[in-house]
């Protein structure tokens, strides 16, 4: 799982207020390269919680990241190589989601949350 | 012809690592989902700039419609409930992201992050009750819900499903609608059995000019073996089928009978409906006089 997925996902849990954002624990991270679009990091800019973005990143050991971001850094190519490694080549391969309400854990394997809800989370 | 899927297991199950595998080496399958993707996605209308979109695959199965999506450039999100079939996937080394999920849970994404959804041949799934604690009204509730909010506003989701029944393209129609989607059925192909082929166009957000339905392909009876080739002028208006005035039912002289209404009942029972308990009374002719 990439951070562009984590930044998406909350936790779906029944009466969950707030499922945004899940706590990553990170067991493996693993590293893809792929080429990177400009017009696809400015679409997905202006959609990213950055803060949850920041943090997600520094819980898969990468430190780069600025704390805080506008829109303007999107003309930096220095800027741009970083968003695009941490949003795009990153992965979560083994660890955790973790509910930031309930502390309910979903486990991530070979990459893969498994979000399914029990019977009583519906 | 083989029974339908839906009716043989539920779909963590049916889905195996043996069905799994099977189902993605078949060059037939793996040529008929793709073009159920390319058709999906030219029916999702997403603004022609070259611009890639985040694009939600539910019920992604083993990454053969999210390849689709890949092709042309977009990045995306694929959701589904069988381990084996995600195994596949991981196998395969699709591009996108996977998550192993129950679409009739409701999805957890963010508001209005999404630009777009499709799902090709698995929503007809959420129609059954596989367990005591499923019903099929209230998981098409969660799911369509649940999309709808994640969807950027003026978003669309395309889903090509093969509902049992008219009354289960209902059921899923008027879910969609009660979520607040906007859109309808386009049917390719209407006059052939085989090579028919439905997909729900949704909206999302208030109605527009881009909440049109789309028009069908084939649908002059055009010749399908070629659909791939199908004439872009050829297509006229979409039939939406909720409209098709509903076949009469014969009726033999005796009437149905006690069994037919009990496995009526139940069959209505495991839609989620409401249905009165059976009893002596059930199906038993009513006296001349009152
Ligand atoms: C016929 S396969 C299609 C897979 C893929 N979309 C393709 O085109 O090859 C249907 C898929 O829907 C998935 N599915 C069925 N019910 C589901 C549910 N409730 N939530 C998520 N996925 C589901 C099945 O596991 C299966 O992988």
């Amino acid at each position: 799982m990439r951070l562009l997925t984590h930044n998406m996902l909350s936790s779906n849990i029944k009466g969950v207020a707030n499922g945004f954002p899940l706590r990553i624990v990170a067991e493996k991270v693993i590293e893809k390269p792929v080429e990177m679009n400009h017009d696809f990091l400015k679409n997905m800019f202006a959609k990213l919680d950055w803060k949850a973005f920041v943090d997600a990143s520094r819980s898969l050991g990468y430190v780069e990241l600025p704390d805080e971001a506008d829109a303007s850094m999107l003309e930096s190519s220095e800027f741009l190589n970083k968003f695009h490694h941490a949003l795009l080549e990153l992965h979560l391969e083994e660890g955790a989601l973790v509910c930031p309400e309930t502390g309910r854990k979903f486990p991530v394997n070979k990459g893969i949350p498994n979000m399914l809800l029990h019977e009583d989370e519906v | 012809m083989a029974s339908r899927p839906e009716l043989q297991a539920p779909p963590e199950i049916f889905y195996d690592d043996a069905e799994a595998r099977k189902y993605t080496s078949s060059s037939r399958i793996i040529d008929i989902q793709a073009r159920l993707s390319e058709r999906a996605l030219e029916l999702l209308a997403l603004p022609d700039d070259g611009v890639p979109r985040l694009l939600l695959d539910i019920g992604c199965g083993s990454g053969l419609s999210g390849e689709t999506l890949s092709d042309n450039g977009h990045v995306w999100i694929g959701l589904d409930i069988s381990p084996s079939m995600l195994n596949v996937a991981l196998e395969r080394e699709v591009d996108g992201d996977l998550l192993l999920g129950d679409m009739g849970q409701g999805l957890g994404f963010r508001s209005g992050v999404i630009d777009g959804a499709i799902s090709i041949s698995a929503v007809q799934w959420l129609c059954n009750a596989d367990k005591s604690s499923h019903e099929p009204r209230l998981r098409l509730k969660a799911f369509f819900g649940s999309l709808y909010r994640c969807l950027a506003r003026g978003a669309r989701a395309v889903f090509q499903v093969y509902p049992e029944s008219v009354a289960q393209r209902e059921l899923i129609l008027t879910s969609a609608m009660r979520a607040g989607f906007a859109g309808g059925v386009v049917v390719d192909y209407p006059h052939s059995t085989k090579s028919r082929k439905e997909y729900l166009v949704l909206t999302c957000g208030p109605p527009s000019i881009a909440t049109v339905v789309p028009s069908g392909k084939g649908e002059d009876g055009e010749s399908c073996s070629d659909d791939s080739s199908a004439d872009e002028g050829d297509r006229t208006v979409s039939i939406s089928d909720r409209h098709r005035p509903r076949k009469k039912q014969k009726v033999n002289k005796k009437g149905r009978g006690r069994e037919w209404v009990l496995k009526k009942k139940e069959q209505m029972r495991r839609k989620g409906n409401v249905v009165p308990p059976d009893s002596k009374y059930t199906a038993r002719k009513r006296k001349a006089r009152f």
